[in-house]
C-alpha cells in the first residue's frame, strides 16, 4: 500500500482515489484537502483505511464509497461523514463534534465513548453499540440505528442518547440483543418495539415515552427518515419504550468494603 | 527474530493498533482457485499483525496424492531430518518426498528446512487402530520425542504452509500463487503471550483439522491437561493449538456434529440456557458436564476447517470480529469486510453473525442456516 494520493479539486469538491492508498497517506491528504478550503471531499474505492476523519478541525463533508476501516470518525472534532457501504468496527470512537451516516452497517462497538456529535445507521449495529457514550452540559452524543442491535447495546452508557427503531425485524419479531444497558448510568435508550425483561442488564428500568422524550424522538427519527428516504411518521406511529439508568453509580460499592 | 520496533511502527508515534488477522474463502462448488486473492485479502490487513507469524492452509492441495497424508515437517537442524526421515521410513511408506519449493526473499530470515512427505500408513497400523489415530500418534511421536522436527501439517489433500513473517511474505516464500485449493484460510499473526516462532505461526492443524485464530485462550491449561488424556500434546507453544486437537477428538473420535460442537466451545450462558426449551436444557447440561474442559475462555475468532467444510465461530460475546460475505458459491469470512470486498466488490450478502453461533459452510450445503438474528441481514 505504498501508492501515492493526488486529488483533482473543483469548486471546493475534492476528488480522491483511494484504492491502494495507504491510510496514513489518505488521512493526510484529506486533512490537507480540508485546510485548503475544500468542502467536500469524495473518496473512492475507500477499502480498509482507518481513521478516516480523525484530527480534522473543520466542518468538511467527506463523502466515501467503499468500505471504510476502523476507527471511522475516531475522535472527530466536526466533519460530516457519509458513507455508501458498510462500516467496520470502532466507528464515532470517542468523537466529540461532527455526524456519520451509514448507508449500510455498522461493525462492533460503534460510538463506544462518544462525548458528542451524531451517528445515523441505516441497518444493523455489531455488539457493544454505544458502549459508555457520556454527555456534559450541552455536549450529548446521539446514535439512531435503522436495524436492530447485538448483545451489550448502550452497555456502560453514561450519557447521550440511543435509538434503536428496528425497521428490519419481521412483523412480530422482537430485538434479539441481550444485556442490554448493562452497567448503564446515565442517557437513555428509546427502543421501537419491545423487549423481555431479561434481555436488559440489572440497572435498567423501562418506562413509558413522556412529551419530552416525544419531542426528541420525533426530531431524530425525522432527520433519521430526511437521510434513507424513511417514512418519518410510520416509524413514529409504533410503541416505543424508554430505557433510563436506575442508578448513577451501580457499581459504587463493588470493590469497597 | 526481528526488531519489532523496526517492523511495527515506522512513524515512531508509540501506536500500536495490532490484533490478529483471519481470512477464510472456500467455493462450495469445490472448483479449485489459486491462492492470489486469498493472499491479498490477507495483506489488506497487514495491519493487524506484526510480522511475527503468517500462514495459510489449502485444501484440495495435493489431487495427485489424494488418499496419502500429506506431511509437512520444519527441521531446525539437520540431526532433526536425520532422525524423523529415519523414523518415518520405519513407520509408514512413504511414496514421495520433496523439499517444499520456496522463493528467497529478504523478509523471509533464517528459515528452518520445510520439507513434505506424501504417507500411507499400510500395514504398520496394529489391529484395531485406525489409520487416522495411528498417524495422530505419530505426529505427537515426532514433535515431543524427536529433536528439532515439527509436523506442522499431516492430513489429506490438504496442506498448511506458515512461518515468521507476514502472511503474504509467506505466500511469497512458498510460491502459493503456484497452488489452487477449493477452501483456503489465512492468519496475520500479532504474538501476545507466546514467543513468535516458525512452529507458533497459525493455521495449527491436525490430520485435516486446521485453525487460525485471533484471541486468546485464557482456558488454554485446563483445555490442555484435558486433551493430553487423549493422547493430544501442545508443543506448539500457542493456545491456539488446542482447538485443533479439540475439534479432532469431538468431530472425528466422538462424531459430534458441528452445532454441538459449538455449543461446547461456546456454549450458552448459564442464564440463557434456564429460558430453553427443556430437551435442549439437557443437552447443554450435559455437554457442560461431560465437556466442561474444553469450553473455551477468553476472547477468540477461529476459522476451522477440514475436508468439505469451513467454520466460522466466534466466542458468545464476541469479542472479536468477524464478518461473513457470499456471492454464488463462494463464501468468505474475515476479520474486517473491506478484505472481502478488495477482492469480491459485489458480493450477494454480507453480515455480522451472533457470538457462539457457528457460521458453515460446507460442499453439501453452501451456507447452513443461522440459528438467530444477525447484523447486516438486509445486506
Amino acid at each position: 500500500m505504498a501508492k501515492k494520493v493526488t486529488a483533482q479539486t473543483d469548486n471546493h469538491v475534492a476528488r480522491l482515489d483511494a484504492t491502494g492508498v495507504y491510510y496514513r497517506d489518505l488521512n493526510a491528504q484529506i486533512k490537507k484537502l480540508a485546510a485548503d478550503s475544500a468542502h467536500r471531499i469524495e473518496l473512492s474505492n475507500v477499502c480498509g483505511q482507518r481513521y478516516i476523519g480523525t484530527d480534522i478541525e473543520s466542518t468538511v463533508e467527506i463523502d466515501i464509497t467503499g468500505t471504510p476501516g476502523n476507527d471511522l470518525g475516531a475522535f472527530m472534532n466536526g466533519p460530516r461523514i457519509i458513507v455508501h457501504g458498510n462500516a467496520q468496527d470502532c466507528c464515532g470512537n470517542t468523537m466529540n463534534e461532527g455526524e456519520i451516516i451509514i448507508h449500510g452497517h455498522a461493525g462492533d462497538i460503534m460510538g463506544m465513548a462518544a462525548r458528542g456529535g451524531k451517528i445515523f445507521v441505516r441497518d444493523d449495529v455489531g455488539y457493544r453499540a454505544g458502549n459508555h457514550m457520556k454527555e456534559y452540559k450541552e455536549k450529548k452524543p446521539v446514535l439512531v440505528i435503522g436495524g436492530t442491535a447485538q448483545d451489550f447495546l448502550g452497555e456502560y452508557m453514561a450519557g447521550g442518547v440511543l435509538v434503536l427503531l428496528g425497521l428490519d425485524l419481521e412483523p412480530g419479531e422482537n430485538h434479539k440483543a441481550n444485556f442490554i444497558g448493562t452497567g448503564m448510568h446515565g442517557g437513555v435508550i428509546y427502543l421501537r418495539g419491545t423487549v423481555e425483561d431479561y434481555q436488559l442488564g440489572k440497572e435498567v428500568g423501562t418506562a413509558e415515552l413522556d412529551d419530552k422524550d416525544k419531542a426528541i424522538l420525533k426530531e431524530l427519527v425525522n432527520q433519521f427518515s430526511s437521510y434513507f428516504g424513511k417514512d418519518s411518521a410510520k416509524i413514529l406511529n409504533h410503541k416505543f419504550i424508554k430505557l433510563y439508568p436506575r442508578y448513577l453509580r451501580p457499581y459504587g460499592r463493588l470493590y469497597a468494603y | 527474530m526481528k526488531d519489532i520496533k523496526l517492523v511495527n511502527n515506522p512513524y515512531g508515534d508509540s501506536k500500536v493498533i495490532d490484533a490478529c488477522s483471519i481470512f477464510g474463502a472456500m467455493d462450495t462448488s469445490g472448483k479449485r482457485f489459486s491462492g492470489v486473492g486469498v493472499i491479498k485479502a490477507i495483506a489488506n490487513m497487514h495491519l493487524r499483525g506484526n510480522g511475527l507469524g503468517g500462514g495459510l492452509a489449502v485444501y484440495g492441495l495435493y489431487p495427485e496424492y489424494p488418499e496419502h497424508y500429506a506431511f509437512h515437517i520444519m527441521y531446525l537442524s539437520d540431526q532433526g531430518k536425520c532422525e524423523t526421515e529415519a523414523f518415518l521410513k520405519d513407520k509408514f511408506d512413504v511414496a514421495f518426498d520433496e523439499t517444499v519449493p520456496t522463493r528467497p526473499i529478504p523478509a523471509i530470515v533464517n528459515p528452518p528446512l520445510v520439507r513434505r512427505y506424501f504417507l500411507k500408513v499400510g500395514k504398520h497400523n496394529p489391529e484395531g487402530q485406525s489409520e487416522d489415530d495411528y498417524v495422530v500418534e505419530r505426529v505427537m511421536d515426532i514433535n515431543t520425542k524427536l529433536c528439532d522436527s515439527f509436523v506442522f501439517s499431516s492430513g489429506k489433500n490438504m496442506g498448511v504452509f506458515k512461518g515468521v513473517g507476514y502472511p503474504e511474505e509467506i505466500g511469497e516464500y512458498f510460491r502459493l500463487e503456484e497452488y489452487e485449493g477449493y477452501l483456503w484460510t489465512a492468519h496475520g499473526r500479532f504474538p501476545t503471550n507466546t514467543p513468535g516462532w516458525w512452529g507458533g505461526a497459525h493455521p495449527f492443524s491436525i490430520l485435516d483439522w486446521t485453525v487460525v485464530h485471533n484471541g486468546e485462550i485464557s482456558s488454554y491449561g485446563i483445555n490442555k491437561r484435558y486433551l493430553e488424556q487423549f493422547g493430544y500434546h501442545c508443543t506448539m507453544q500457542t493456545d491456539t493449538e488446542v482447538i485443533a486437537y479439540a475439534v479432532d477428538l469431538l468431530v472425528r473420535r466422538h462424531h459430534l456434529p458441528i452445532d454441538v460442537v459449538a455449543d461446547i466451545l461456546a456454549p450458552p450462558f448459564w442464564s440463557e440456557i434456564q429460558r430453553l426449551p427443556a430437551e435442549r436444557q439437557i443437552l447443554l447440561r450435559t455437554l457442560r458436564q461431560v465437556y466442561g474442559s474444553l469450553l473455551l475462555n477468553g476472547p477468540f475468532t477461529v476459522i476451522i476447517a477440514h475436508q468439505g467444510e469451513m467454520i466460522g465461530l466466534t466466542d458468545r460475546i464476541r469479542l472479536r470480529p468477524l464478518t461473513v460475505g457470499t456471492k454464488d458459491n463462494m463464501l468468505y469470512l474475515s476479520s474486517e469486510e473491506s478484505a472481502i470486498r478488495l477482492i469480491c466488490p459485489d458480493l450477494d450478502r454480507a453480515w455480522i453473525p451472533v457470538g457462539g453461533e457457528p457460521v458453515v459452510g460446507n460442499l453439501a450445503h453452501p451456507l447452513m442456516s443461522q440459528k438467530v438474528g444477525a447484523a447486516g441481514r438486509t445486506g
